[in-house]
């Protein structure tokens, strides 16, 4: 690999011995991955501060001793802990004071506590053609699909060598080719299909079974699928897949076509879903036994506008069973500033923020299913927490707290 | 046979476990026991201690490298990952429990064995079914 005499340096181990580890994980990964040059990124955004494997600790500790300082601006994943709300953490204090540590490592390294998942969501986000380095899988998604920004693949502990480095391996995601698409989906479904946001997450769930690590280009929807939808998508096809970044033609930034998503070149596949595809993927996702004991909303973090949504549905009423709303603690000063917040505590939801129900222990034992509008909550709730998962739309998910059971306006609502 | 590529070096002598389908290291396995909990998986109950693991790739959560090194920590994961196409995460993975810990599990790129029995042999740049 050609390296630029300040990479040189930084391996030298003149910046300090974290930055000089950064730079040998550039380089081993670089060229396993066929990378012949390190970049310069703009920004980056970190995993590593969510504690589920004292490895991370473990890491963090070498990085601060190492003194790794980040050298680009650098934003903070979900934590386990929410520090606005500590008292909705239902863990150890031992674990609680291990959560907190890491949290301040990153902070220490000079990392922006910002503690969601939904960097996108923030006024720092990255533009269009910007080289950056993101953790968090559903963010790489939304980075590179809705944004056209250049972000690999990056997980715990390669996103902040990048940041502490300010380079990334030039290869994949972060060229040109790399995110041509490879396979085409193409959807049939009817227009009021289309409409309700149902389809949204199932769709990416479907194709992150479908497409393995390959960039898809979805033929088959248009300007309804909002920023919102986009993001549910995303977040599903990189749980349920290896997806690092999708086309919608007519949508998506690098996408005015079929042919400029593809390159030019013909699909190596092409797959057709219609109604029945999808009812399978909706069932997968759906484990609801019938009692209703809970709502989670909001997995990535709720916008703006989502916050709005449930608390324009919720007007004057209150909910009969424990609703968590996950968010950003950005979003949420939002929220007060527009005075969305009273509506939410009107209506008696728990508002989370920092971490997300899936994550960390905040919801106590849970008498029947819970309801939740995210595919990528449904994914790893029933593994990461041992519960039932009831799957529908905002809207439902809110209509259904009111009442007490679950309601739903139809399938694909 | 040799590899196609090395992603992390290293020796590893044990049996495959070879994976039906992608599995998420975070969220589908165990990390305190090494055992496949995604229900979703068709190995559900697979413990991956030990083994030589086979599969084409990871799936889903950027937690995958993490979760590689605290089953590594731990000794409950696999002692060498045999994979259908390159990953980075679980390269990054290998290389951060060699230096935190000092434990090698090496990753190859091949052409998955098919299901097989016995002891198998990763060493440098070939992987072979051991004779004894």
């Amino acid at each position: 690999m050609f390296l630029a005499e300040t990479d040189k340096v930084v391996l030298g181990g003149e910046r300090g011995k974290a930055a000089q580890f950064g730079m040998e994980m550039l380089i081993a990964v670089g060229e396993s991955e066929g990378a012949r040059e390190l970049i310069d990124i703009e920004q980056a955004h970190i995993d590593g501060c969510l504690l589920h494997a004292q490895a991370l600790l473990d890491f963090a500790d070498y990085l601060v001793d190492g003194d790794a300082a980040v050298v680009v601006p650098t934003t903070l994943n979900v934590s386990s802990l929410d520090l606005l709300h500590p008292d909705l953490y239902r863990g150890d204090a031992e674990t609680a004071s291990q959560a907190r540590r890491l949290m301040d490592a990153y902070v220490e390294m000079g990392c922006e506590p910002t503690w969601t998942c939904a960097p996108y969501q923030l006024a720092s986000r990255p533009s269009f053609g910007q080289q950056v380095a993101w953790g968090e899988s559903n963010a790489i998604v939304f980075a590179n699909s809705v944004l056209g920004a250049r972000t690999g693949r990056y997980g715990d502990f390669m996103d902040i060598c990048c940041a502490i480095t300010g380079r990334a391996p030039y290869t994949g995601l972060h060229t040109d080719e790399g995110r041509l698409a490879t396979v085409q989906i193409d959807l049939r479904v009817d227009e009021d299909i289309l409409d309700g946001e149902v389809m949204y997450p199932v769709l990416g769930y479907l194709i992150g079974r479908l497409v393995g690590q390959s960039v898809p280009v979805i033929t088959g929807l248009d300007s309804r699928a909002s920023e919102d939808r986009l993001k549910a998508l995303g977040a599903s096809a990189a749980s349920a897949g290896t997806v690092g970044m999708f086309h919608v033609v007519g949508v998506t930034p690098e996408a005015g076509t079929l042919n400029q998503a593809l390159g030019g070149r013909s699909p190596q596949r092409i797959v057709t879903i219609g109604l029945d595809e999808l009812d399978a993927s909706r069932a997968e996702l759906d484990h609801g036994k019938g009692e209703l004991g809970a709502v989670s909303v909001g997995a990535p973090h709720l916008s703006l506008s989502e916050v709005a949504e449930v608390v324009n549905i919720a007007s004057g009423r209150t909910t009969k069973v424990p609703f968590y709303l996950n968010t950003s603690r950005d979003i949420l000063d939002q929220a007060v500033v527009s005075g969305v917040d009273i509506g939410l505590e009107a209506f008696g939801a728990t508002v989370v923020t920092d971490t997300c129900t899936y994550v960390t222990p905040i919801m106590g034992p849970v008498a029947g299913d819970v309801m939740t509008n995210s595919g990528k909550w449904a994914y790893y709730a029933p593994a990461n927490l041992g519960v039932d998962v009831a799957f529908g739309s905002l809207a439902d998910c809110v209509e259904s707290a009111v009442a007490g059971h679950r309601v739903t306006t139809g399938p694909w609502s | 046979m040799r590899v196609d590529q090395v992603l992390v070096t290293g020796d590893a002598e044990g049996e495959l476990l070879i994976l039906d389908e992608p599995v998420s290291f975070w969220g589908g396995v165990d990390s305190d026991t090494g055992r496949i909990v995604d229900p979703r998986h068709p190995q559900i109950g697979a413990m991956l201690g030990g083994s030589i693991l086979v599969l084409p790739h990871s799936r889903g959560s950027s937690g995958t490298s993490s979760s590689l090194v605290e089953l590594l920590r731990t000794g409950r994961g696999p002692i060498g990952i045999v994979l259908g196409a390159a990953d980075s995460m679980l390269t990054v993975g290998s290389l951060v429990a060699a230096r935190l810990y000092g434990m090698t599990c090496p990753i190859v790129v091949a052409a998955l064995p098919e299901r097989s029995s016995g002891i198998w042999h990763i060493q440098g740049e070939t992987l072979e079914r051991s004779n004894s």
